[in-house]
């Protein structure tokens, strides 16, 4: 499936009934270069909306919200030796986490890719 | 602040047309980072010349009848001995409350006007300091905002390289001095000094002046424009109070480790509001004391963590915290009791409800670099 996009700044693609899960290229804009992340552990049960990861910038730390509710199955383990693989690569290489989905229902939820310009463009 | 809108320094315009994010600070619109982000900005400091905006800092004139006068009217206010300035010299100290707990930092300047001294405060403390010393300092001494001036830093191993280019004599400026200037025919006052532990100076000059000298610095290629970002983890790396973080009206100057800051005359005679606590701590020394922390692993800790033992006892908190840029890695300071600040003393810091090892680091984290 294409991408989806969660008003937290975090895009999902499903396949498989897996989702994966990153934060996007505005979210890594905003944040500035990314020094630290720190990522949930396997088998972590998330609930949609909930925090499951941090990014820490130079400035500050921002917390990370999944956007569906699953069971946590891999994550990018290159982020922790590279985090600012964020700043180069937010909407692909660096993915942050893999999430068995409990409730596809909740992708509805979600927006396209030109509903979510338009949420941070204006 | 008031729900006024953000001021604006002089600079604004240049900080929009360079790309700048500017966000609120302290009630003004202030570049947080250009486009070239924190760590680039913090790396070419470190190599090169970085520009700083500092416009919204608090600059003021200080006179009195001639010099012993206004020195004196001052030394009532601030532990730093004022007395013994020779003209151009200048000094950083505190403004304490009665209780001997810190109000604002300052830089205090004996100007070759007789009679007056030239003081920097903090931005966010201006109003406060402005009435503190009009209501404190002795009569006959008047106090003149400069609010028609702006302010702005050069620092960086190759500032005196890209200032000298415009203005020679700045070459001969000692550490802490100033001199006035000619910058590309704008009337400045420079002086040798900086928040990022780099040689460098910091330059006053007319409101209506500062976007043309703004742009003449940029124009060499060994100057580019540094935000607050970078200025923030420029001064962190170099050890350096932020009013606010390491100092608040809790904190005394010994406790801060600014003891450096009070001269001989003035520990021995006291004679300034506060005096009382900062002649006994300097006797019996203190509970607790600023420290540099240097996590183990990845993760910064910020400004409010809980430092614990060992055993998970809490014995303090961090006052600033983040990423090293220059250390490669995250850095902290803090307070905490006297006797785990021993340099080596291993601690924990808690994030996000986890104890992260860490350790005590003496200070700077990275030597300081200035021209003495």
């Amino acid at each position: 499936m294409t991408a989806k996009y969660s008003k937290d700044h975090e895009w999902v693609i499903v396949e498989n009934g897996i989702a994966t899960i990153g934060i996007t290229n505005h979210a890594q804009e905003q944040l500035g270069d990314v020094v630290f992340i720190e990522l949930p552990a396997i088998g972590k049960k998330v609930a949609a909306h909930e925090q499951a990861a941090v990014v820490e910038s130079v400035k500050a730390a921002s917390e990370v919200y999944v956007p569906v509710s699953g069971e946590v199955v891999e994550v990018n383990k290159e982020l922790e030796g590279d985090p600012a693989l964020v700043n180069r690569d937010a909407e692909s290489g660096a993915w942050f986490m893999k999430v068995k989905l409990s409730n596809p229902g909740e992708l509805d939820e979600l927006m396209d890719k030109a509903a979510y310009d338009k949420l941070v463009n204006g | 602040m008031s729900d006024d809108a953000p001021k604006r320094t002089s600079l604004y315009d240049d900080h929009v047309k360079l790309g700048a994010r500017m966000v609120p600070f302290v009630g003004y619109d202030m570049p947080v980072q250009y486009p070239a982000g924190i760590l680039a900005e913090h790396n070419w400091t470190r190599q090169n010349a970085g520009l700083f905006d500092v416009s919204h800092m608090g600059q003021c004139l200080i006179a009195g009848k001639n010099f012993e006068t206004v020195a004196k009217a001052m030394e009532a206010l601030v532990p730093a001995d004022v007395l013994s300035l020779k003209p151009r010299q200048q000094r950083y100290s505190q403004f304490l409350n009665e209780e001997g707990g810190t109000l604002d930092d300052l830089m205090i300047t004996r100007h070759v006007k007789d009679g007056t001294l030239y003081v920097v405060v903090n931005a966010g403390r201006k109003e406060h300091d402005y009435g503190w010393m009009q209501q404190h300092l002795a009569e006959g001494v008047t106090l003149t905002r400069r609010d028609d001036l702006s302010l702005v830093a050069l620092q960086g191993p190759k500032a005196e390289e890209a200032l000298a280019k415009l203005a020679p004599a700045v070459k001969d400026i000692p550490f802490m001095h100033y001199a006035d200037a000619g910058i590309g025919g704008i009337k400045a006052q420079v002086s040798r000094s900086g928040y990022t532990g780099e040689d460098g100076f910091e330059i006053s000059v007319a409101n209506a002046d500062a976007p043309k000298l703004w742009n003449l610095l940029l124009s060499d290629p060994l100057v580019k424009p540094v935000g607050l970002g970078a200025r923030d983890s420029l001064r962190l790396e170099g050890g350096l109070c932020l009013y606010g973080h390491e100092l608040d009206e809790t904190i005394s100057p010994v406790e801060a480790d600014l003891v450096w800051s009070i001269q001989k005359r003035r520990r021995a005679q006291g004679g300034f509001i506060g005096a009382a606590r900062v002649q006994k701590e300097l006797a019996n020394g203190t509970a607790r004391k600023r420290v540099g922390i240097r996590p183990e692993g990845r993760a910064p800790a910020r400004d409010g963590a809980v430092i614990t033992d060992s055993a998970g006892r809490e014995i303090g908190k961090v006052t600033s915290g983040g990423f090293g840029p220059s250390v490669g890695g995250p850095i902290a300071m803090g307070y905490v009791e006297t006797a785990s600040a021993v340099p080596g003393t291993k601690i924990n810091l808690v994030v996000r409800g986890t104890a992260m090892p860490a350790a005590i680091v003496s200070l700077p984290f990275i030597p300081n670099r200035f021209k003495r």
